[in-house]
Parts: structure tokens; C-alpha cells; sequence
């Protein structure tokens, strides 16, 4: 696998395109069938990039030499990953994974020009014959955590650090909630936003804060782990890992973690293309696909809090539970779901209110 | 509201505003000789990646902080001898200066990743900081006591030392300076090291005071409130520690209002956008209190080239 930076890309793309004058027979199709990335952060970012890194590593086990990876970092969402993305379709990539939202609309436009090629964004929502989207239920993973907060609080009180106010984000804060006052209806959830993705001081002033005013749990959607080292050296229950198994960083405060597995959808993906069955669709699997995992609980949890646990997260993969099963209420006192129904996915994507006990 | 809380919001305040202030009064000194070095995000992000691996090896703070200010130092050099020397743009220079130390810092920073710090201590011992108010005196860390003592040494040498004085004039004058027998050059490369030493000791408040970790762009564009803030404060050393600490106050306040749970209906959107309103309300104020006049070095910006 060939790792490289942005600059790097566009320099050999400047070699490449003059390769094609020398001979058409260069660009033949037998050899490896070649996949690029397209990154916005560093691999080793502890968090989103992490997770497509060790699923590009997941590939390469997989098929070995029948693939040639090139993974491509720390691409800012603008211009330069439109360059970057027409260079990886010039080189002859025949799979594009582009892994971050801001990509999308360089994405489509590149995809137009190369009908060959197929393109996967990440977390997008717009497709075309050759752009599919992907994504994975987070908020499946957060229902779990939420049933461990309900248990383990002892002040009512959750602190939780957002980001932007987007629905995958309220989706969250809503899912963790809702888990949370099935346990323990006394619960309140106070959200705190960054405006900001990444802002490691930020995270961990809101973090004080968050614990000067009496949470003692933290759950958060950026995705270091500054809030969970403030959780350690504040000695408060805890708080969840966000992406990736955070625990090197906060070994007492580290409750449980969720983790993103991007491997069984690569994999699906690199087979759907080498059979030529790959058509563009959505895919937004979750626990039950094993793309959201439960990183490992805190020892420290007593062992029928980590059965509830367990439970939700079997109730989910069985389909026997949905987190957004009614009745739900907003923090409006307005009712949303009634007894018994479920949310759908559309009104999940739409979603831009919080349940009770959220205050946002 | 608790005594212990708004101890609690002032120690928060005073921890995020300490980068800053660091940051800024070393480019007060450099803009006070007459150079403008925009690098001061790089050279923090340089600092910071620095005294995050000199703690993280050596396990000694004191040593990251060193560390951090020789590097960040040596940094601007590059900028002091294209922009002094050879007399190169002094913005375009220093954003080149930003985007290396961004750079640097990111590919220096690679194995460090993922590996965390022991929280750099205060310096007193915990019994003295029980009570509410004596945690407000002793309460903090190092850093925040040396940039209490830096804005005062600042303001110092800049009003009461005969060195301050032949740096004013090479940053109002610097003709007149040089041909008075001062070397101008030599006064603005000395301004420049104290600045990239300073933004140095600002980038290693980042690992070492606020979250103690490393992570690509661990700054998130302070080192720019670092600059707006020396416009903001007239190129004065005490009105820059009331501006940093109302800058602090306003991005303290914020989420210390959201934690509590009572917004007020007030949209998240608002609160992001708060310190950039308060910044341009108090530059209207200062605008409206002296009409026109700019408080700017003469000489700020400007390539100094002796012809004769």
C-alpha cells in the first residue's frame, strides 16, 4: 500500500498525464485492480481517518496482490481534493473511497468525467450511476453507551460535547438520551457545541465546565480524547471513546468506546467489483454488520450494568430493539413517535429536535 | 452561583487566554521593532509538537518548555533572515512561516500521536489551594504565572529601559535610528528570536496546560487571535492582558452557559459567534475614543533599506 500526501499526488499526476502519449497499452487492464483513498486527516488521527486506514489494511489482507491500495492523507475539503481525486482516477483507480462529507460535490463532478471509475463517499447524500454512499449507524453504538450512563450516573447530570448542530450529531445526542431515561428517567443531558471538529483546547475547556457544573459522565461526538483525559484527572465516573478504543488515554475514566469497522463494506464493495454486480446505492449498516463495534467495557462497571449493556446491543443486532422506538417525546413536551412506532430513516436524516431531558 | 464555580470560571478563563497572551506580547515586541511576522500559528504549532516530545521522552516539563522556545526561536530566524537580510515580503514570508511550522509540526508529530503526557502540575503544593480564593492565587500552572510576570517585564522594557527605547525607535524610525549609530537589523533579529521564543513557550501551553496530548493542528488558529489581539490592545502590554482575558471570558462563558443547561433559547450559532461580535464592538469603542489616530509603529512592515 502506498501512502502518500496531497503534494505528493499531484506531482506524479504531472508525470502521469504524459504517460499516455507514449502508448495507450500502458493503461491495460490486467495487473492489480487499483483503489484509492482520499483522506482528511492523518491515519494515525486516533479517530475517523484511523478507522479507514485499519479497513484499507482490512483489504489488503483480503485479497493480498490482487489489489494496489494508494492512500492518500490529509486532503483539505476544497479544491485540492478535487485534484486529488481526478489524479487517482487518471492513474487508473478503478474504486475511489472518499472518506468525508465535505468532499461530495468535488466527488460527483469528478465522477462525471470518469464513468469507469466507481466512487464511494462516505457519510455523503448525493449519488449518481457511478457514486454510491455509505455511512454506519453511530447512533447504535451510542444507544449502548447511553444504557451504561442511565446506569452509572450518579448526578442526573451528562455532559455531552457536540460539534456542529447537523442530524447526524442530534441523532446521537437523541439516541444516548433516549437509552438513558429508559434507565434512569431522572437524567438530564446538557450539550455543549464547538462549532468546530477538531479543537482539542476547546474540547477540554468544555469538558471543566461540563464537570464544574455537575456532570459525571461525559460523552462526546469530537474526536480526540481531551475531554476524556479532563474526565481522568477530574476523577468523575467517565466518559465514552469516540471512533476508536481511547482507554491509553484515560485508563479510569474510559467506560466503553465506540469503534468504526469500515472493513465489511470495503470488502463487499472490492467483491461487488471484481463481479461486476456493484450498482450505486446507499448503505448504512450498523452493529449487526459488525461496522459499529463496542470497544471493551471499563472493569470497573459492575457486571449486571454491563449485561443491560449486552442486552441492548443483542436487542439490536436480533432486530428485536430499534434505539428510536416510541413513544418519544421532544424537550418541547411535544410528542414525536407514539407508543410502539419507529422512527425511519428519512426522519432520522431530517432530524433537527432533541427528546426529553436534552437541553441543547 | 457558587463561589466555587466562578473560582472554577476564572481558572478556566485564565487558562485558555494564557496561549494568547504569551503568543501576543512576543509579537507586540517584534511589531514594537517594526516587524509584522504573521508565522506566529506555525511557530506555536512547532512549540507545541516540541515540548510535547521533549516531556513525553525526557518526562520533564521544564525542559519541553526550553525546548519549545529554542525551536520555535530558531524557526523564526528563517523568517528574520529572508524578511531582515534579504529583505524579502514580511506578510508573504511569514504565512510561509505558518504553513511550514503547520507542516513540520504535523510530520514531526506523526509518532507521537496517540501517546499521552502526565498533566504538568502546579507548582504549589495542593493543601494551599483548598479554600475558593486562595485556589485563585495558587490554583494555576507555571504558565500562567510566567505570562502574569511577562506582560509586566514587557511593559517594563519597553517604558523604563534604554534597550526598550533604541527598539521603539528602529520600529517608529528607522532611519533615524540607524543613523544615529544603532543597528537596526541587528535590534529587529533580537525582536524576532524574543517572539519566536515566546510563541514557542504559547505552543507548549498546549500539551503542557490545556489538553496533554498531541494532535495535528493542536492550536486551532489561536496564534491569529495572537495577532488580532496586539492591533486590539494598541500595541499596549496591560491592555493586551485585559484583551486576552476578555477574549477568554467570552469563549468561558459560552460553555460554561451551555453546560449549565439554561441557554436561554439563545441558538449555539450566536455563541460561536459571540467573541468575534465583542471583538469588533470594543475596536468601534477604541476607534470612537481616538479618532483616526493609529497607534501602529511607523515603521511596521517595512523592509528596511538604507540608501546613501
Amino acid at each position: 500500500m502506498s501512502i502518500l500526501n496531497r503534494r505528493t499526488v499531484l506531482k506524479i499526476g504531472g508525470a502521469g498525464l504524459a504517460l499516455p502519449l507514449i502508448g495507450g497499452a500502458a493503461f491495460a487492464q490486467d495487473g492489480p485492480l487499483k483503489i484509492g483513498f482520499v483522506n482528511v486527516g492523518p491515519k494515525d488521527d486516533n479517530g475517523w481517518t484511523y478507522g479507514h486506514w485499519v479497513g484499507a489494511q482490512a483489504l489488503e489482507a483480503e485479497f493480498g496482490d490482487k489489489i494496489a491500495i494508494t492512500f492518500v492523507e490529509s486532503v483539505p475539503e476544497g479544491p485540492d481534493c478535487e485534484r486529488v481525486l481526478r489524479e487517482l482516477a487518471q492513474q487508473g483507480n478503478k474504486i475511489i473511497f472518499a472518506t468525508s462529507f465535505g468532499f461530495g460535490d468535488y466527488v460527483i463532478k469528478v465522477a462525471r468525467e470518469f464513468p469507469d471509475v466507481k466512487f464511494e463517499h462516505a457519510t455523503g447524500y448525493q449519488r449518481s450511476d457511478n457514486v454510491a454512499t455509505y455511512n454506519a449507524r453511530f447512533h447504535e453504538g451510542r444507544a449502548v453507551m447511553g444504557t451504561l450512563a442511565g446506569h452509572l450516573s450518579k448526578t442526573n447530570t451528562i455532559g455531552y460535547i457536540g460539534t456542529f448542530p447537523i442530524p447526524e450529531v442530534v441523532m446521537g445526542i437523541n439516541a444516548f438520551t433516549l437509552a438513558a431515561r429508559r434507565i434512569n428517567p431522572e437524567i438530564k443531558v446538557n450539550v455543549v457545541w464547538l462549532s468546530s471538529w477538531h479543537d482539542p483546547a476547546k474540547e477540554s475547556d468544555a469538558a471543566r465546565a461540563l464537570i464544574d457544573q455537575g456532570a459525571d459522565i461525559i460523552a462526546q461526538h469530537s474526536d480526540g480524547p481531551a475531554a476524556l483525559q479532563v474526565a481522568e484527572e477530574r476523577g468523575i465516573i467517565g466518559g465514552f471513546g469516540q471512533g476508536a478504543d481511547m482507554s491509553a488515554f484515560a485508563p479510569k475514566a474510559h467506560l466503553s468506546a465506540i469503534i468504526d469497522v469500515w472493513a465489511p463494506h470495503y470488502i463487499q464493495v472490492v467483491k461487488d467489483v471484481q463481479a461486476g454486480t456493484w450498482v450505486s446505492d446507499d448503505s448504512w449498516p450498523g452493529i449487526a454488520a459488525g461496522e459499529v463495534v463496542i470497544g471493551p467495557y471499563n472493569e470497573k462497571i459492575p457486571a449486571d450494568v454491563v449485561a443491560a449493556a449486552e442486552a441492548v446491543k443483542a436487542g439490536i443486532i436480533d432486530g428485536s430493539f430499534n434505539p428510536f422506538t416510541g413513544p418519544i417525546v421532544d424537550n418541547a413536551g411535544t410528542e414525536r413517535t407514539p407508543a410502539g412506532a419507529v422512527i425511519d430513516d428519512a426522519g432520522l436524516w431530517a432530524m433537527d429536535w432533541y427528546v426529553e431531558g436534552v437541553q441543547a | 452561583m457558587s463561589a466555587d464555580l466562578i473560582v472554577a470560571i476564572i481558572i478556566t478563563l485564565i487558562g485558555a487566554s494564557t496561549p494568547i497572551l504569551i503568543a501576543a506580547l512576543g509579537e507586540l515586541v517584534v511589531e514594537k521593532s517594526g516587524v509584522l511576522n504573521l508565522g506566529v500559528e506555525g511557530m506555536m504549532l512547532i512549540g507545541a509538537v516540541i515540548a510535547f516530545a521533549v516531556t513525553y521522552t525526557s518526562g520533564n516539563p521544564w525542559l519541553g518548555i526550553v525546548c519549545a522556545a529554542i525551536a520555535s526561536a530558531a524557526a523564526s530566524m528563517i523568517f528574520a533572515f529572508l524578511t531582515l537580510t534579504l529583505s524579502a515580503n514580511q506578510v508573504a514570508t511569514g504565512l510561509a512561516l505558518t504553513i511550514f511550522g503547520t507542516g513540520f509540526s504535523a510530520l514531526f508529530g506523526q509518532a507521537y500521536t496517540g501517546r499521552p503526557i502526565e498533566i504538568f502540575r502546579s507548582v504549589f503544593p495542593t493543601e494551599l489551594a483548598t479554600h475558593p480564593f486562595w485556589r485563585l492565587v495558587f490554583g494555576h500552572s507555571p504558565l500562567v504565572y510566567f505570562s502574569l510576570f511577562l506582560v509586566f517585564a514587557v511593559w517594563w522594557f519597553l517604558k523604563k529601559t534604554r534597550a526598550g527605547l533604541i527598539l521603539r525607535a528602529v520600529g517608529e524610525n528607522d532611519l533615524s535610528a540607524h543613523s544615529i549609530g544603532y543597528s537596526v537589523i541587528g535590534v529587529r533579529y533580537a525582536a524576532v528570536a524574543f517572539g519566536g521564543a515566546m510563541a514557542g513557550i504559547a505552543g507548549s501551553c498546549f500539551p503542557l496546560l490545556l489538553t496533554p496530548q498531541w494532535a495535528e493542528r493542536l492550536t486551532a488558529g489561536r496564534g491569529w487571535i495572537a495577532l488580532a489581539l496586539v492591533v486590539f490592545a494598541a500595541w499596549r502590554p496591560f491592555r493586551l492582558l485585559g484583551g486576552a482575558y476578555l477574549f477568554g471570558l467570552v469563549m468561558t462563558i459560552e460553555l460554561y452557559t451551555k453546560a449549565s443547561g439554561s441557554t436561554g433559547g439563545i441558538p449555539s450559532e450566536f455563541w460561536a459567534a459571540l467573541p468575534y461580535l465583542s471583538t469588533i464592538a470594543v475596536l468601534v469603542l477604541i476607534s470612537l475614543r481616538r479618532s483616526g489616530q493609529s497607534a501602529a509603529p511607523a515603521c511596521l512592515g517595512r523592509p528596511f533599506l538604507p540608501t546613501n
